[in-house]
């Protein structure tokens, strides 16, 4: 018995009908065909899936999709600038080197984002520490984070700028 | 940065990188097909049972299905195929028996696939497969890797074909002669350890989308793999009977690998065969929980260790035993891990004159054990730095001056153990690893540690790797069956614009950008001129793939020697255009010139000549300006190093906090050293995981997978680690590889292979014990930091 739900994604309304038990990171790539939003795991570990749910990283993965009936969701693909721009700390990442397979990279970057929105994280204000435990709800297997923790401090910069 | 010249050497951004930041990547559940079904595998929940009856009728009539397919179906087609022959020390063959695509009666490890149920969803497979009736004869499991061989009894084999549970016992080197040494040496030191069984975990599980095209009779097969070549080879000719030309393997973007998708797997095989009989694609992606339970793991060997010295530390002889756990089922490398990859590295940095290794490689009801990351490689590393280490602290020697007396320092040197290195400077990349590590300061740190209650301790390790696998006619004398050489394509478009296929195949690795960084510095052109196709057996000749940190050594020396060809062809069209002989043209800058003058002809007007042929030597040239390259490598590549690292232990929780983590690695010539760097970061992050965090543990009484989730399983996450010193083109420590045109040696695996034992000697230097098994966990660092009057305390 589907349900009708209305939402924002990347800042245009859509309206679907969905299962109950249908995740929100299901309908995202599975309804949507956004499949730059990754499934890593099954026990909401890894980070992968995670997408903006009203401004703030959430692991899509661990919400259904009805939970969703109302809220503006931002996915990867809706992160860089309409003329193609990249936001800041995508442009960070490949500077830095940040990503290799680009698995987990959309992940990685919406929690980066959010960490730096959130945490008032302004060029010398968040520390290398403070950003590895930041990223703990999000993992890389190619990186050794070495070069994302690089990336969230220099999209940090170019994020206040 | 000149576009035309110089761009080996420089950290390039890479090319792949706007598509994976922008979630535009296409992996292979990124690929949905009209008609799509869907895949799910129904898996025993039993380590090791028979089964004695299996019911699908049910299932079949369940809403969806569309189709279910068990062993029976797969009854007249081929077993997976293990792609190296390991003889006894006796002469005989290993014992191989059928790696059948789904049970054929009896399951062998918890996981194993019992049935494929096909349906028009996800949802409708996985209900359907539950009402599946399964009545399985549970027989106890063998587990355990030291005690597998003692579980002999009659029927409880994992193979009946392996009565003992073992698939061979294999050695290298001179056993008398290294017994002898030990005999009469000064000093002997003996270890006994395990490597720890790690689980793969690329972030991007395993995954296939398979379906048959009834009008052409043929194939096509998505599937996340680091080789498309090889697995289309290995399921057409030895499984399933298809003509290989009738099926295209595209390995589209892959979200790593480390070697788990090395191999050719029975899930996507079962789902070729059944996409003829469904009509339609069938998709099928790994569940995380799944992927503990199907990937092939890696490591898991359990060694005792003998390294025999004279008094002054000098390597007299090593001998090493080890059981290696191959798991249920020999996959695609598993034989060749434990010896030629592992056992053949042993003499690492070091003259040591007798070396003897042997293997008992076994069976056991646990998921199969292959590559990953290092493959082998790590094992040795492990074993002779462990040891060398501990050597040191026994006979009061510096770690690094027993490793400096002992370093081999002329070259090329042939080993005991069957290698020939052909050049490195150890003393270099050691003292160079001990300078950026201010090892000099230890003290005064260590000092400060210990006034605040906390031990610090520094361990080093001088690894060696063989990488650019492989000379095939070495490669085929140890038993592999397959060559190991790679292809390269360069296609020049009349334009002057190239594509460039290669067999190489990137899962991360930045293929896309090192590779047209050669090319562009090659042909004198920029690299937006430059497109790198991989992974698509319909466009890429062929291909080996990509593993053992071979592919910018072979598929990079492929590709050289292709574009070798193209200059030599454009030469002869510039000579003809130029109105000069052959001889008297060269090439630089992208221009054809004739020397000595300032008549020249640019590169692109070449190629247009090549494909507008009007005014064109056709007595001595075929139109089109296109090459392609077989490279078979002389020998390995091998890529060496010193990593030390410094660790700060609190006693009083035993966690161990990295404090320096310091690698510098000679890769030969660097092509990018931003990526060069970066595949070093993410290998020690594989090795600090295997030290510290990461452990495959399966219950001994049940054979049940106690570490199936990242909730049991601890994955390295950002704050678990330091951030890193690397140095890996210092003009110091760089030797250039002498047998391939680049120079290069391979750079994928060394962080994965040097840094183990670092840790676990900086471990051990810090609380002043001989040994703490990996992962070294709180929990084991405390019991050996509270527990030290029980202990081999060695000061």
């Amino acid at each position: 018995m589907g349900l009708q739900i209305t939402l924002t994604v990347n800042g245009e309304s859509v309206t679907r009908v969905v299962e109950p038990q249908t995740l929100l990171v299901s309908f995202i790539r599975e309804t949507l065909r956004l499949t730059g939003t990754h499934v890593g795991c099954d026990t909401g570990q890894c980070g992968a899936c995670t997408v903006h749910i009203d401004g703030r990283a959430t692991k899509s993965c661990s919400l259904l999709a009805v939970q969703a009936q109302g809220a503006a969701i931002m996915t990867i693909e809706g992160l860089a600038a309409a003329d193609g721009t990249l936001h800041p700390m995508q442009a960070a990442f490949k500077t830095c080197h940040g990503l290799q397979c680009g698995f987990c990279t959309p992940g990685m970057v919406m929690s980066a984002v959010d960490l730096v929105t959130h945490h008032g994280c302004r060029p010398g204000q968040m520390s290398e520490q403070q950003v590895r435990e930041a990223l703990e709800g999000n993992i890389c297997r190619c990186t050794g984070y070495h070069n994302i923790v690089k990336a969230v401090q220099l999209g940090a910069a170019g994020m206040a700028a | 940065m000149n576009a035309r010249q110089g761009f080996i050497g420089q950290s390039v951004e890479r090319r792949e990188d706007s598509r994976f930041l922008t979630g535009k990547g296409q992996y292979t559940d990124d690929i949905t097909l009209p008609q799509q079904t869907y895949a799910y595998f129904l898996r025993s929940p039993y380590a090791h049972a028979r089964i004695s009856r299996l019911d699908t009728a049910a299932a079949a009539k369940a809403p969806g299905v569309l189709g279910i397919f068990t062993g029976e179906h797969f009854k007249a087609v081929g077993g997976l195929p293990c792609g190296w022959l390991i003889n006894n020390l006796d002469g005989t063959p290993m014992k191989e028996p059928k790696h059948p695509v789904l049970a054929d009666g009896k399951v062998r490890c918890v996981g194993d696939r019992v049935a494929l149920v096909v349906a028009e969803t996800l949802e409708q497979a996985r209900v359907a497969a539950e009402m599946i009736e399964v009545d399985y004869d549970e027989l106890p499991p063998v587990v355990d890797t030291a005690t597998a061989l003692n579980f002999s009894q009659p029927g409880l084999a994992v193979h009946d074909e392996a009565p003992s549970n073992e698939c061979y016992r294999w050695g290298i080197g001179d056993e008398a002669g290294t017994d002898a040494a030990i005999a009469s040496a000064a000093h002997v030191t003996t270890l006994h350890f395990r490597n720890n069984r790690l689980i793969p975990n690329a972030m991007e599980t395993r995954g296939a989308n398979a379906f048959y095209d009834p009008h052409a009779d043929n194939y096509t097969l998505y599937v996340s793999n680091q080789n498309p070549h090889v697995e289309r080879l290995l399921m057409c000719a030895f499984v399933l009977g298809i003509p290989e030309h009738k099926m295209r393997v595209v390995a589209p973007d892959v979200g790593g690998g480390f070697g788990s998708k090395i191999y050719l797997y029975g899930e996507e095989t079962a789902l070729v065969f059944a996409s003829k009989t469904i009509k339609r694609p069938i998709k099928w992606t790994c569940d995380r929980s799944e992927a503990f339970l199907s990937d092939a793991h890696g490591r898991d060997h359990v060694t005792t260790a003998k390294l025999a010295l004279d008094a002054q530390g000098k390597f007299l002889a090593l001998r090493a035993d080890t059981t290696a756990n191959l798991g249920a089922y020999l996959s695609t490398f598993s034989t060749c891990i434990p010896t030629i990859l592992h056992a053949t590295l042993l003499a690492g940095q070091y003259k040591t004159p007798k070396i003897y290794c042997e293997i008992s490689a076994v069976f056991t009801n646990t998921a199969p054990v292959d590559a990953y990351r290092g493959a082998g490689r790590p094992e040795a590393t492990y074993l002779l730095e462990r040891i060398v280490e501990t050597a040191a602290h026994e006979m009061g020697l510096d770690p690094a001056e027993i490793r400096r007396r002992n370093f081999i320092t002329e070259f090329p040197y042939t080993t005991p153990v069957g290698l020939t290195y052909d050049t490195g400077d150890y003393e270099a990349t050691m003292g160079r690893a001990i300078e950026l590590a201010d090892v000099a300061g230890f003290a005064a740190r260590r000092a400060a540690s210990e006034a605040q209650g906390l031990k610090r301790g520094l361990g080093y390790s001088a690894y060696i790797e063989a990488c650019g696998i492989a000379p095939s006619s070495v490669a085929g004398a140890l038993g592999a069956r397959a060559g190991l050489f790679e292809a390269g394509e360069v296609r020049v478009h009349p334009t002057g614009k190239v594509t460039v296929f290669t067999g190489s195949h990137s899962h991360g690795q930045g293929h896309e950008t090192t590779f047209a960084q050669v090319v562009a510095d090659k042909l004198g052109i920029p690299l937006d001129d430059i497109v790198i196709e991989h992974g698509d057996t319909s466009k890429v000749l062929f291909g080996m793939g990509t593993y053992g940190s071979r592919s910018l050594a072979v598929g990079g020396t492929a590709i050289v020697k292709a574009v070798d060809k193209i200059i030599a062809k454009g030469k002869k069209i510039a000579a003809h255009l130029l109105e000069a002989a052959d001889s008297d043209i060269v090439f630089e800058g992208g221009e054809f010139k004739v020397a000595g003058t300032d008549k020249k002809v640019p590169f692109a007007a070449v190629s247009l000549t090549a494909y507008v042929p009007h005014n064109f030597p056709h007595d001595k040239l075929e139109p089109g300006l296109n090459e392609n390259a077989f490279y078979d490598p002389s020998n390995f590549t091998y890529p060496a190093g010193t990593y030390i690292c410094e660790v700060e232990i609190d006693p009083a929780t035993g966690h161990t906090r990295i404090d320096r983590m310091t690698a510098v690695d000679d890769f030969g010539n660097i092509v990018n050293p931003m990526i060069v760097e970066g595949q070093v970061h993410g290998g020690l992050a594989q090795g600090i995981g295997q030290a510290l965090l990461e452990h495959g543990i399966y219950d001994t009484e049940t054979g049940q997978l106690l570490t199936g989730s990242y909730m049991d399983y601890a994955m390295p996450r950002a704050d678990d680690l330091p951030s890193f010193t690397v140095e890996t083109a210092g003009p110091e420590s760089c030797t250039p590889c002498t047998h391939n045109p680049l120079g290069v040696k391979g750079c994928g695996e060394a962080g994965a292979i040097g840094s183990p034992p670092a840790v676990i000697n900086a471990i051990c230097h810090a609380l002043g014990v001989k040994d703490v098994p990996m992962p070294a966990t709180p929990y084991t660092v405390w019991k050996a930091a509270n527990s030290l009057r029980n202990s081999a305390a060695i000061r």
